[in-house]
């Protein structure tokens, strides 16, 4: 028997028996210099780092380190330097400012770009295979032959390689293993504990609990790095797809609320955009596109013909080739920008119009069957057949029914209603349903050159760090962090959490476990996504944002302590739904903290409607203050000068770009 | 033929995001380890495959049967309104996942 329901009606009370061991009410101790909090990308290279610095570590991972985090595999590894490039971290960052309006974690940027080449370098001793070792691309346009590097969309810059991303998680997680990392799996992390259990005060650890057996944890440590990655279901929620909306299942809203309640600042949190609606997703990278890891794919219609391509300037370009060279005028080209300059090619921009008056028919395809070989195989083969979360549900499964590459058009649904994420265009989306949009870099914790916050001794990485998107940007950080939190734990001592806290947190997160009927979480998280839904969304003002607030102080007051949890598991479900409300709250304060639109953030105010006038072109930051919300400001240039203050901050690092 | 009446809820759908064969399962579990969502349980019986108790907080990224490994006793099931379709240039034909 495989369903539930026919257990339940054979065999009714040994059915509903709980699998693992009941340990609600226990609890657990575990003291560690560095506490790394979340064991995606970001996390495992903090943990192996900070180990490696001669730390000792906890690792807690609410899935499985080994596949955990990042959509659980990747295929590109963006804006790195190379030996078989020549851009520069400043180039990195220039068009990273440049794809995000300015709104670009600027200083994270450069970290990334920096140390870039020698993280993927210890991936690579590792385990992981960054490079075409086993020469299947020889000879093609887009490898490097000196290195046996390959790259994605531009190959004469070269700012993105492909890489076989399957192999990078297990050797991550093996490495962890060997480097003695103390690594907890299915651990639900509720808080994060500091001196006195005050707001802002020095970390003194984190609490957890496990989601099978519903054991508590308490972890004490002299450092924290949240790597619990971003916001991702404020908007969205569909009761049958639960998983598949978001492009990082786990990370639901964690990360922010918790570093929140302990006193952590954060800027953009008001940024947002439309998105598809839950439950109209199709398999990522599994639908005929010319997108992304599909790039630069050939794109058909019904009856065979070519659907026509412009450079990034605009110039209609003939030849394949001609996708993966920059255009006259341009210097260098990747995904997400819109800028001419620096935007890669694509199809003509008035596709929609031309379909509509029959030029194109629908549906169009996706044709891999006429490109040169090389691009095939790479499209194909190793971009979609070797990243974590396509190798099974795409290549393999459609393989398996049949498809091959060389002699089938992969189906598109491009106007036809449902788009898999990344969408080539987004009609699909709805305005009130927010989301952070394809690799939008939302908001997120604000940090110095230690990617230390405001609280002492709360370190982030990854996804948590604002605008701070992508997986090489996750592991750089993630390993940066890790030499700095191990560097502040040699040179403080630990400080004790503060006991009341702690029953206060446990009896918080267990109090659902305790009730034998009421909400299912699945109504609270649908009620608190259609507040924001109503109230932060497309158009907001004061008024708005204000009876928000006032519905989620209503749900927490009055539908929390009604909603229960029957087993460990759903109880994780719980306090991810006690998270969201908490981040719903810091999300429409950053709201009401901006005081003008704008477009770059996606954020329309009726009562303030001018457009990024020039004083609000900054960026506006809050936090949880002892005596109530904190406003602040930022310029956008905060982090400059990248390369000084870079140095200023890691006068000994040597590595690819600098040796002595 | 005997037909059966239980007073069962709608149960979550999709409900099967993969579908065990019991021939060849071993009940080995490192599917259940390895699932980013925590959707399986054991069964109780031993060798027998996991039940599959929240079938619709699957991420459908495959994790569970790349671990398997046993040929045969685990397999990706996209749901129905997932199932991407394609064309064979040659002839024309249509083709589903």
């Amino acid at each position: 028997m495989t369903s539930w329901s026919e257990g339940l009606v054979r065999n009714s009370r040994a059915a509903l028996k709980w699998p693992y061991k009941n340990k609600y009410g226990r609890q657990r101790e575990i003291t560690a210099d560095v506490i790394v909090l979340g064991g995606g990308p970001a996390g495992a290279m903090a943990a192996i780092s900070a180990a490696e610095n001669g730390a000792s570590v906890v690792l807690l991972d609410k899935a499985h380190v080994q596949r955990s985090g990042g959509g659980s595999g990747v295929d590109h590894w963006l804006t790195t330097p190379t030996p078989a490039s020549e851009i520069t971290p400043e180039m990195c960052v220039e068009w990273e400012v440049n794809s995000y309006g300015g709104y670009m974690n600027t200083l994270s940027r450069y970290i990334a770009s920096r140390e870039g080449w020698d993280t993927l370098l210890e991936i690579e001793r590792m385990g992981g295979k960054i490079r075409d070792t086993d020469d299947e691309f020889a000879g093609a346009p887009f490898r490097d032959e000196a290195t046996k590097l390959l790259f994605a969309y531009d190959y004469e810059n070269r700012v993105t390689l492909r890489i076989w991303g399957t192999t990078f998680k297990p050797a991550m997680y093996k490495k962890c293993k060997e480097s003695g990392v103390h690594i907890l799996n299915r651990m639900m992390v509720t808080s994060i504990l500091t001196e006195k259990g005050d707001v802002g005060g020095r970390v003194a650890g984190a609490t957890a609990f496990n989601s099978r057996t519903g054991e508590f944890f308490v972890m004490k440590g002299k450092a924290v790095i949240n790597c619990m990655g971003l916001h991702e279901a404020n908007w969205l929620f569909s009761s049958e797809l639960t998983g598949l909306p978001y492009f990082h299942p786990n990370c639901v809203a964690d990360g922010p609320a918790i570093a929140w309640q302990a006193g952590a600042e954060f800027t953009m949190m008001e940024k947002s955009c439309p998105a598809p609606p839950a439950g109209m997703h199709l398999p990522s990278y599994g639908t005929g596109n010319p997108k992304n890891t599909c790039y630069p794919s050939t794109m058909v219609d019904a009856n065979g013909k070519a659907i026509p391509w412009v450079d990034g300037m605009g110039n209609p370009i003939d030849e394949v080739a001609q996708r993966t060279r920059p255009a006259p005028g341009q210097r260098y080209f990747g995904d997400r920008s819109m800028d001419p300059h620096y935007k890669l090619a694509g199809l003509v921009p008035d596709l929609e119009e031309r379909i509509r008056q029959g030029e194109f028919m629908l549906p169009l395809y996706s044709d891999l069957t006429d490109m040169p070989d090389y691009e095939r195989r790479a499209i194909w083969g190793l971009m979609v057949g070797q990243e974590g979360r396509t190798r099974v549900p795409v290549k393999e499964t459609y393989e398996a029914a049949g498809f091959n590459a060389e002699e089938d058009l992969l189906q598109s649904y491009y106007l036809l209603g449902g788009e898999p994420y990344p969408g080539m265009w987004q009609h699909a989306t709805l305005p009130f349903v927010r989301g952070r949009g394809p690799f939008a870099s939302p908001g997120g914790m604000v940090t110095d050159w230690n990617l230390q916050s405001n609280v002492e001794g709360l370190f982030a990485a990854g996804n948590a760090l604002f605008a701070g998107n992508y997986y090489h940007h996750a592991a750089v950080t993630g390993r940066y962090a890790g030499r700095k939190a191990a560097a502040f734990a040699k040179a403080n001592p630990i400080s004790e959490p503060h006991k009341d806290r702690i029953d206060q947190e446990k009896q918080r997160v267990l109090a659902p476990a305790g009730r034998s009927g009421g909400m299912d979480w699945k109504e609270f998280r649908a009620g608190l996504c259609r507040v924001m839904q109503h109230y932060c969304s497309d158009i907001k003002n004061d008024e708005l944002l204000n009876i928000g607030l006032m519905w989620l102080k209503d749900i927490r007051e009055n539908v929390l302590p009604k909603v229960y949890a029957p087993n460990p598991h759903v109880l994780m479900r719980v306090v991810e739904n006690m998270n969201l409300l908490t981040c719903d709250e810091l999300i429409i304060q950053a709201s009401l903290a901006r005081k003008a639109s704008s477009k770059p953030l996606g954020f329309t105010r009726q009562d303030y409607p001018e457009l990024d006038p020039p004083q609000w072109h900054k960026f506006v930051t809050v936090r949880r203050g002892k005596t109530g919300i904190k406003t602040g400001d930022r310029s956008l240039d905060f982090a400059a000068p990248l390369g000084d203050n870079y140095e200023t901050h890691n006068p000994e690092y040597r590595g690819f770009l600098k040796k002595h | 033929m005997e037909y059966q009446a239980y007073a069962l809820p709608n149960m979550p759908t999709p409900g099967q995001p993969v579908i065990f064969d019991p021939e060849y399962c071993t009940g080995c579990n490192r599917c259940i380890n390895i699932c980013l969502m925590d959707i399986f349980i054991p069964n109780p019986q031993k060798g027998a495959p996991p039940i599959i108790l929240y079938p619709d907080e699957c991420y459908y990224d495959g994790c569970c049967v790349d671990a398997c490994p046993e040929t045969g006793a685990i397999q990706f099931n996209h749901p129905l309104m997932q199932r991407v379709r394609w064309k064979r240039k040659a002839t024309g034909e249509h083709f589903r996942v």
